[in-house]
């Protein structure tokens, strides 16, 4: 009978531990409803183009390949740990922002321009994540046309895809410098460059970058050049809906984990010994945390703790997929330019990890 | 005395469930409740998730400049322009389409059907081939080849196919005629790019082509139909009185038939303005592929859906009731 | 050999304008034929169909699984082979009672011919064209062993053969999918020829039991019923198919609680389905309307319940009536697939348009669209012509003399 006082005392002891318990799990654990569906449907489901080489692209083998692709498998690798838990919808321009905004695809990694209304609550409400491509919107004409500016397009047919900004800037660029033409408008890329490869229209614009792309697969890509006006900024971004910031936050971090690496010099060759040898020194704090030895930022982000390692062992670091995929080790070969590191006097640069 | 009457109550009032009078209402008071659950789940999901991401319905963006050039319209419009402009402009294109797409398709599908009671076998034998062949293949496909395949591999310029009059080139089909005032004008190549008082640009070609060549199929199986419907006894009586064959189909056979193939036309029709939404496979900026481009802009799909179901269906009900006024006007005839 | 020529000359030659347009559209049609062949045999480049035929006909469905597709195809080989071959050893009042008709020789000597030379002009591996001849025998033999001894078979065992039927599809369906312990493949992987199909079939078996409660809803004497089968036929008659599509594509996803909507495979084929039934109700309404409304009055006062009256007496009729209209709606369905393309899914079309994205075959967009049209052509000619051939068999007209003679 001595003891009950004791096991009173111990109830609401038990009590308040639990709910204090309760109150650490909810602060820092899981909080979005999107990754905790994805988590429990075994698979991300990622909207790309497929059909642009270098971006997203499906070989003759039936796999995707491509920066974009690169970015979705990065994500599935920070979720499961596994690059190949990833499900590819290919949509058309046209359909990507319903597509996204209905749940039907968790992430947007399809050559996407962050603009203002795009971005905003009452516009299309998408939440960017860092841009991963920065581009500017050209127009590509045959090389016999002789065509060298915008104003030689005066009344000439132009080909472009339907419902991207690329359509509202031509119609901008040439209301600005006061030249009529003819928009021959289409649904898919596809349809876009076999209308222009077939004759039926002098130029054909778009993101610079596509144009070097679908350039590179034309029978005879000598015969095409790109004039030197860059129509406008183009910065081609992942995106997700505004309705789930923490899962917003984690697309974010994704990416920027993938320039962050390049900065540290981090790579999929190296990433094994880099591990190695943060866990054997304690003095490197940058690195240790990054790589997930140190502190809980995985927990922060409902990911787990050493997703930085499982990215990177998936897909390696920014500038490998750059290199792999449109780089000097592509059909494309695009220069860095200003996709380089801001340690080199490019763009990309990654908050710190902290 | 009461017993047997009680009896006979029974008889005649089975159980209320089983009741002639009851049952019909009851099962359309079932079918009305699960209609009213369905309906007001699917609305309530709609409301809910659309106020979720701040997009209830909402007219205003039909008045902002739209942003984007419509390659050929009727209806004057540049970017500057509002959204509803635009629209319109596409309501106007498709409405071009689907009325020379009617006269086409009639003509051709009218000849076709009086081609297949031709004497000359080979005649018969050729439109059979011609339905059995176009009916059997998506009509996607055939727009699809027709603008890919024939119009784009046209060739240009000085090149380009040349009767007198026409000129048909990648760039559209060039038609003379009277340009400013009265001054009659036949297409020239000026600076390497044709000039014509009447263009038709070849997405447009493409798509009449594909739409006239499929629905003229359909059509001409409805003629055939029809004047099948009229007895054989009528050609002989005609024949006999020394009317020849394209007389007696003419003035005898044909207005007989009209009963039959008038409401089989209002079908095909309706069909036909329905397909010409496929424009945006070939690149015509038609309703279609307006609504669809303001609906990528904008970000309104619903709205923009709603327009567009209201458009399609009003542009029905219109050749409904045109083609119900032209039956009544072909039935009268009967006495 | 005079008859013929006496033939010639009154189809053709009967007036000199008669014999003028014989002769031109003769030059013509040969004209168009020279040409065809030429392209055919000299400039077109068939290397983009050979190359691609997997992808053309299942898409980007995983080549480890891809046994279960033939696994299947051999199932629906012997299924039809069997079918057929009952159907020929049982002589009814209606069906000759002959076991090999000509027609049936000819058919079975085509299908051969078929799967022993397109295999070979694809250039497939040795073993898939193999596979092709033995499936081509599988056909025979199981035809000729039906038709065989089809006829010792007992009759309970006969009434329950059709259920094999309705027992594949549902095996179909999991072969293809997986589950039951095979390894699963999500519809984003199938494509070409099997999602063709697959929607197609889908839909035109689900449709046929929508549309006739539609219609029978639309000729109903309660207002409420007949109301609401008007207003969903109308508004489904009004609407272009691909503004439809992508409602269920766009739409859906806003009218049901997040997550619940189905993949948008599914959700195609459900809007293909709702789309075909309301076009399938008003074919079954014209039958329905044909049946002469005495018939229904005897039924009923032979005591057969409303139910009863329908099934027994009315629809067997109406259906009858409407079975043309009703497979002339199954061809456009079929054809009406090709607008999945248009939404991004991979069925034929939308394969045939990746596959010439391809820079790799650029430019070689007449083979592709050439053996598409064929595809789709026979498929459709097939349909056709076995709905007239079930017409006549189901013609009260040879029925009644089949039935009457000795």
């Amino acid at each position: 009978m001595s003891f009950r006082p004791t096991r009173a005392w111990a109830l609401p002891l038990v009590l308040v531990g639990l709910l204090a318990s309760c109150a650490q799990d909810g602060g820092t654990g899981v909080q979005s409803a999107k990754l905790a569906m994805i988590q429990g449907r075994g698979k991300l489901v990622c909207g790309v183009d497929g059909k642009l080489p270098g971006f997203s692209f499906v070989g003759p083998d039936g796999r995707y390949s491509g920066l974009d692709v690169d970015v979705c498998q990065a994500m599935a690798a920070a979720i499961f740990g596994d690059a190949s838990k990833v499900e590819f919808r290919d949509l058309n321009s046209s359909e990507r922002f319903a597509a996204l905004a209905s749940g039907e695809v968790d992430l947007l990694s399809r050559n996407t321009t962050m603009t203002l209304s795009r971005d905003a609550p009452g516009g299309n409400a998408l939440s960017f994540a860092p841009t991963t491509f920065f581009d500017g919107q050209g127009m590509m004409v045959p090389a016999a046309s002789g065509i060298t500016t915008l104003k030689a397009l005066a009344g000439k047919p132009i080909c472009v895809e339907s419902g991207t900004t690329t359509e509202l800037n031509l119609a901008d660029r040439m209301r600005e410098i006061g030249v009529a033409y003819t928009p021959l408008k289409f649904q898919t890329g596809d349809q876009t460059y076999a209308a222009y490869l077939g004759g039926r229209c002098i130029a054909v614009t778009s993101d610079r970058s596509q144009l070097a792309a679908k350039r590179s697969s034309f029978p005879n890509p000598g015969a095409h050049t790109l004039l030197k006006d860059v129509m406008s900024k183009e910065p081609l971004t992942p995106a997700t809906t505004n309705a789930d910031p923490a899962w917003a936050d984690a697309v974010r971090w994704t990416v920027n984990t993938l320039i962050q690496a390049e900065e540290l010099g981090i790579t999929k060759a190296n990433i094994t010994s880099k591990l190695a040898e943060a866990k054997a020194n304690k003095n490197q704090a940058d690195l240790r945390r990054f790589l997930g030895v140190e502190g809980d930022f995985g927990k922060q982000l409902g990911l787990p703790a050493d997703f930085v390692v499982k990215i990177i062992s998936a897909v390696g670091n920014y500038g490998e997929i750059f290199d792999r995929n449109v780089g000097p080790a592509s059909k494309l070969k695009l220069d860095r330019g200003v996709n380089n590191q801001w340690t080199k006097g490019g763009l990309m640069y990654s908050p710190p990890f902290r | 005395m009461r017993k047997p009457q009680a009896l006979l109550d029974r008889v005649d009032h089975p159980p209320w469930w089983r009741d002639r009078r009851v049952i019909p209402w009851l099962v359309q008071g079932v079918v009305g409740l699960l209609l009213l659950v369905l309906i007001a789940f699917l609305l309530g999901n709609l409301v809910h998730n659309l106020t979720a991401r701040g997009m209830l319905l909402s007219w205003r963006w039909l008045g902002e400049p739209a942003g984007f050039d419509i390659s050929e319209s009727f209806l004057p419009f540049d970017a500057a322009q509002p959204y509803w402009r635009g629209l319109a402009a596409g309501l106007a294109n498709t409405l071009r389409a689907v009325l020379s797409g009617l006269v086409g398709a009639t003509l051709l599908g009218t000849l076709a059907g009086m081609a297949s009671f031709s004497r000359n076998g080979l005649l018969r034998g050729l439109t059979r081939a011609y339905v059995e062949i176009i009916r059997n293949i998506p009509l996607l496909l055939q727009l699809i080849f027709w603008y890919f395949v024939v119009f784009l591999s046209l060739p240009n310029g000085t090149a380009a196919l040349q009767i007198p009059g026409v000129v048909l080139a990648k760039s559209g089909l060039y038609l003379a005629g009277f340009s400013q005032g009265m001054h009659w004008s036949l297409p020239q190549l000026i600076n390497g790019v044709w000039q014509a008082p009447w263009r038709l640009s070849v997405e447009f070609a493409a798509l009449l082509s594909g739409l006239i060549i499929y629905s003229g199929a359909f059509i001409a199986e409805v003629v055939r139909g029809g004047i099948a419907s009229v007895p054989k006894g009528q050609w002989e009586a005609a024949t006999s009185l020394g009317m020849g064959w394209f007389p007696t189909l003419r003035h005898v056979v044909l207005p007989q038939a009209l009963r039959v193939i008038v409401p089989g036309l209002n079908t095909q029709y309706i069909s036909l303005a329905k397909n010409s939404s496929l424009a945006v496979a070939v690149g015509f900026s038609d309703l279609y592929s307006v609504a669809e481009t303001t609906l990528n802009q904008t970000g309104r799909a619903l709205e923009v859906y709603l327009l567009l179901l209201g458009a399609y269906l009003a542009l029905d009900l219109v050749i409904s009731v045109v083609m119900n006024g032209l039956n009544r006007l072909v039935q009268i005839r009967e006495r | 050999m005079n008859l013929l020529l006496r033939r010639l000359r009154a189809d053709l030659f009967a007036t000199p304008a008669d014999g003028a347009l014989s002769l031109g559209l003769i030059a013509l049609i040969s004209a168009a034929a020279v040409g065809l062949v030429q392209w055919a045999c000299q400039k077109a480049q068939w290397a983009v169909i050979q190359a691609n035929s997997t992808l053309f006909a299942v898409g980007r469905y995983p080549e480890a699984q891809q046994w279960r597709l033939w696994l299947l195809t051999a199932l629906l080989t012997a299924a039809t082979g069997v079918s057929w071959g009952l159907l020929r050893s049982h002589p009814r009042a209606d069906r000759e009672g002959q076991l090999w008709p000509r027609n049936d020789r000819l058919v079975l000597g085509l299908l051969a011919a078929v799967a022993l030379w397109v295999p070979w002009a694809l250039r497939l591996a040795p073993a898939l064209q193999s596979r092709w001849w033995l499936l081509a025998a599988l056909l025979g033999a199981s035809r000729w062993l039906a038709g065989r001894f089809g006829s010792h078979l007992s009759r309970p065992l006969l009434r329950l053969f059709p259920l094999v039927w309705p027992l594949l599809y549902l095996i179909g369906m999991v072969l293809i999918s997986g589950g039951l312990g095979l390894m699963p493949v999500p519809p984003s992987q199938w494509g070409g020829l099997l999602l063709t199909l697959l929607t197609a079939s889908f839909a035109i078996l689900l449709c046929f039991p929508l549309g006739v409660l539609l219609a029978l809803g639309r000729r109903s004497d309660l207002p409420l019923l007949r109301w609401s089968a008007v207003v969903y036929i109308e508004f489904i008659r009004g609407a272009p198919l691909i503004t439809l599509l992508f409602l269920g594509q766009n739409i859906l996803g806003f009218l049901l609680p997040g997550g619940l909507a189905p993949d948008r495979i599914w959700r195609a084929a459900w809007v293909l389905t709702f789309f075909a039934a309301a076009y399938l109700a008003e074919a079954v309404r014209s039958g329905l309307a044909a049946v002469p409304k005495g018939q229904a009055e005897a039924a009923r006062s032979l005591g057969l319940s409303y139910p009863q009256t329908l099934v027994r007496v009315v629809l067997p009729q109406a259906l009858r009536v409407a079975l043309p209209a009703m497979v002339g709606q199954f061809i456009s369905l079929f054809q009406d697939t090709t607008l999945l393309s248009l939404i991004g899914l991979l069925e034929l079309l939308g394969v045939a348009r990746t596959v010439m994205a391809n820079p790799e075959f650029l430019g070689n967009n007449r083979e592709v669209y050439l053996t598409l049209a064929l595809l789709f052509w026979s498929c459709c000619a097939a349909l056709g012509l076995g709905s007239r051939a079930l017409e006549k068999r189901l013609d009260p007209q040879t029925l009644s003399q089949s039935a009457s003679r000795p």
